[in-house]
């Protein structure tokens, strides 16, 4: 099936190399940054983590939000999803790539990523994340991939496959989980220390995938022969409009116990995001902007009419998308380290590099997101001729 | 044809899985071998005959003896014996014990009516050596970790440089390399190695002159303000001094148990 | 089955580019070099293993070294009655502080590239 993916149309071509060009560029950065040092990024040694594990942390999310495709079809026999969910898995195969290469790309000695392997350590949740995330990545290969080859010979997938899927439904919650409990087990981190932390990661996951994958969706509908179809979309949509409003009552959640007890450790952190702390604001301007855009999208998405409508869809997608990933990303971890332990306030902002680099990790993931839908659809078009 | 290459492929790739985990175990086999056939296992390691030990090793700051000059002089005397670097852009800097004022060192306890003495005080703070660390608990890779006598050290050769020590860490009491620092450091100590870029550092109660007899650099140059010994031993001068003062530790409702005591 | 000759284009291409390294290096290769020691070595006679143990296994050595200094805090390597301070710079180099002729040399020489020196001190380095 592979070979799909070298047969192309010109804007095809020019589509992957532009792809090609950036990640050469992005290349030469990251060479940069192996030689030098992360000190190439803005990351300081207040914020430790930045653009790179907030990449990670929003990207997980987006590789579990498959399940709100394997959920409806193979557990409620939901058809009309039948015609998508391999989609979905094949985003969580590229967005997992993407998360193992951002924190490739945040290690300060990435020659040494074996020592994970090598000395085990069952008490650091980063291990567990390595086996989740790996196990997650092939499990949806596999799945997707086989399902994808008996669709192609019109004969119903292996049984061996049916647990697999099953399986990929907790594996699903529990990559989101396990990137929770990073952040959430650590006892001087105030803004973290909740456990609504995970059910909120995944809320917001259930938001921001389906968002991206209805885009997706609009895309290989405009490009290729391929209807991804209007009902699939729709119920689509719903999923959106649930996992967002979900996010947002637990943000309002946290935001009450925040406020309402006025204990500083947990207040300070939400003060510093959306009003700024002894005059440091970097973030609240885009905090702001995050909040508007997840309140419009959920807006637009509630109002049938407004819902139904394929261009006004497409609009709340996108506002969702990237209200989630302002959120999720630069708010929560930036957020998270800002003030410091001893209670000073350094920010954090990316540097030109540490986004170029980021940049590069993202075409890595269009490109093997363009590969696979290449041949997704490829199949596709061939069943229907 | 199709069958051929599929059966050609799935032979393939049992093979590669197979011989990949083959060298794996090649891996461990040697690393065994080396230890039990190598001469090397005919040696054997003890201690220096003048090593400090204890079972828990503490430190007591008397915060009442304690001024600027006394603070600045512990800071240079660590950071010269520990090749410390000087950035000078302050995203890079790198600390193993510095001044702070009462209320960056013990943010949780912000009194309204702190008594003026506290206040303009200068409070050495570095690493808690928790009994029970955070930090350690979050490592992948045992890069840091609990020695015996409870201090916690950093294995420099095998971190990572992952940094989830520094966000576990309540007391900001890690650094991170975040370049190479030997061109920062003005005046090398070829006694003590340097560190590289991309990898953490922190305090380690002076691990190496322990080993030699010698009381941490700190200790020697707090003009008696910093008191270091066993907290494990009831007869210790660090336990007296905790009998007899009252004593707080930063942070101690997170449950980390931090092993540096503040008598104010 | 027609696409024969470009198949086996593909593969002398391939062969060509993969044996790359030996027939670029034919006829340069140069002799083992051999470890310069310094006076102070010379005078020891012995080394802390014998001489071709060292060769062979100094680096299993060191890996030992570090790890029971870093790890256990054990800073004395007793072996034959004689006791050394487990300290590349402090020990290893005392005696041969010829890094240049006595390390780096063979090293090169084998591509080995290690990074001890990234943070351990050599002590004729310093001015």
């Amino acid at each position: 099936m592979l070979e799909k993916a070298l047969k192309g149309n010109k804007a095809y071509w020019i589509w992957v190399f532009s792809l090609l060009g950036i990640i050469a560029v992005g290349f030469t950065f990251y060479l940069k940054q192996l030689d030098f040092g992360l000190g190439i990024t803005g990351m300081n040694r207040d914020v430790t983590w930045g653009f790179y594990i907030a990449q990670f942390t929003f990207l997980v999310g987006v590789a579990a939000s498959a399940v709100m495709l394997v959920i409806p079809y193979y557990l409620h026999h939901y058809k009309a999803f039948g015609k998508i969910t391999i989609m979905g898995e094949f985003l969580a195969i590229a967005s997992v790539i993407m998360c193992i290469l951002f924190i490739i790309a945040d290690l300060g000695q990435p020659m040494r990523l074996l020592n994970v392997i090598l000395y085990p350590t069952p008490n650091s949740m980063l291990f567990w994340d390595m086996i989740v995330l790996s196990g997650y990545l092939v499990i949806n290969l596999v799945v997707g991939w086989n399902v994808l080859d008996a669709e192609r010979n019109s004969v119903p997938p292996a049984n061996w496959l049916k647990p697999l899927i099953y399986l990929s439904v907790p594996w699903a919650i529990s990559i989101h989980t396990v990137t929770a409990y990073l952040y959430c087990g650590l006892p001087g981190r105030g803004f973290w220390l909740t456990a609504v932390l995970a059910p909120r990661f995944l809320a917001s996951a259930f938001a921001a995938g389906p968002a991206f994958l209805i885009l997706l969706c609009f895309i290989v509908r405009k490009v290729t022969n391929f209807d991804p179809g209007r009902e699939q979309i729709q119920t689509l949509a719903k999923v959106v409009v649930y996992g967002s409003c979900a996010n947002m009552f637990f943000f309002l959640c946290e935001v009450f116990v925040a406020m309402y007890s006025q204990i500083p450790e947990h207040m300070d952190h939400l003060q510093y995001l959306f009003f700024g702390l002894h005059g440091h604001g970097k973030l609240v301007p885009w905090m702001w902007t995050a909040m508007a855009l997840i309140v419009t999208g959920i807006i637009l998405l509630l109002i049938p009419a407004a819902r139904q409508n394929e261009k006004v869809l497409a609009v709340a997608c996108v506002f969702t998308f990237i209200g989630i990933w302002i959120d999720k990303g630069m708010g929560m971890v930036a957020g998270g380290f800002v003030p410091n332990p001893l209670h000073e306030v350094n920010e954090y902002f990316p540097t030109f590099p540490e986004v170029m680099i980021a940049i590069a990790v993202y075409a890595t993931g269009f490109l093997i997101l363009t590969f696979l839908y290449k041949v997704f659809v490829g199949v596709k078009e061939e069943l229907n001729a | 044809m199709e069958n051929n290459r599929r059966s050609f492929l799935k032979f393939a790739g049992i093979s590669a899985v197979g011989l990949s985990s083959l060298s794996l175990l090649d891996v461990f086999g040697t690393g065994k071998a080396v230890a039990s056939t190598g001469q090397s296992a005919e040696g054997i390691y003890k201690n220096e005959d003048n090593a400090l030990t204890a079972q828990r090793w503490g430190m007591v700051v008397d915060t009442r003896k304690l001024t600027e000059e006394i603070c600045s002089d512990m800071e240079k005397a660590c950071h010269q014996i520990h090749n410390v670097p000087e950035f000078e852009e302050k995203r890079h800097e790198i600390k193993w014990i510095w001044e702070t004022e009462y209320k960056h060192a013990f943010p949780e306890k912000q009194d309204e009516f702190l008594t003026e003495r506290l206040k303009e005080l200068p409070i050495p703070v570095f690493c808690n050596h928790c009994a029970n660390p955070p930090c350690v608990q979050a490592c992948p890779t045992q890069a840091t970790f609990q020695r015996k006598d409870g201090i916690v050290l950093m294995d420099f050769h095998r971190c990572i440089g992952c940094r989830f020590c520094m966000a576990a860490c309540p007391y900001g009491s890690r650094s991170f390399n975040f370049r190479d620092p030997r061109p920062a450091i003005k005046d090398e100590n070829p006694k003590f190695p340097t560190r590289m870029k991309g990898v953490v550092e922190k305090c380690n109660f002076c691990a190496e002159r322990l080993a030699v007899g010698q009381a941490p650099a700190c200790v020697e140059a707090s003009e008696g303000a910093l008191i270091f010994g066993d907290l494990a031993n009831p007869d210790s001068e660090v336990r007296a001094l905790l009998k007899e003062n009252y004593a707080i530790r930063r942070k101690q409702n997170l449950g980390s148990n931090p092993s540096v005591y503040y008598l104010v | 089955m027609n696409d024969k000759p470009k198949i086996i284009i593909g593969l002398a291409i391939f062969l060509a580019v993969f044996t790359f390294p030996f027939w670029y290096n034919h006829g340069a290769a140069s002799t083992a070099p051999k470890p310069e020691l310094t006076e102070k070595a010379k005078a020891a006679k012995k080394c802390i293993l014998e001489k071709e143990q060292m060769r062979t296994e100094h680096m299993q050595l060191l890996n030992d070294w570090r790890n029971t200094v870093v790890r256990d805090g054990q800073h004395v390597y007793e072996i034959d009655g004689k006791e050394y301070v487990a300290s590349l710079t402090n020990t290893c180099l005392e005696c041969h502080s010829n890094k240049a002729e006595f390390c780096d040399k063979c090293h090169l020489y084998t591509s080995a590239e290690p990074y001890c020196w990234t943070c351990h001190t050599i002590p004729k380095e310093k001015k």
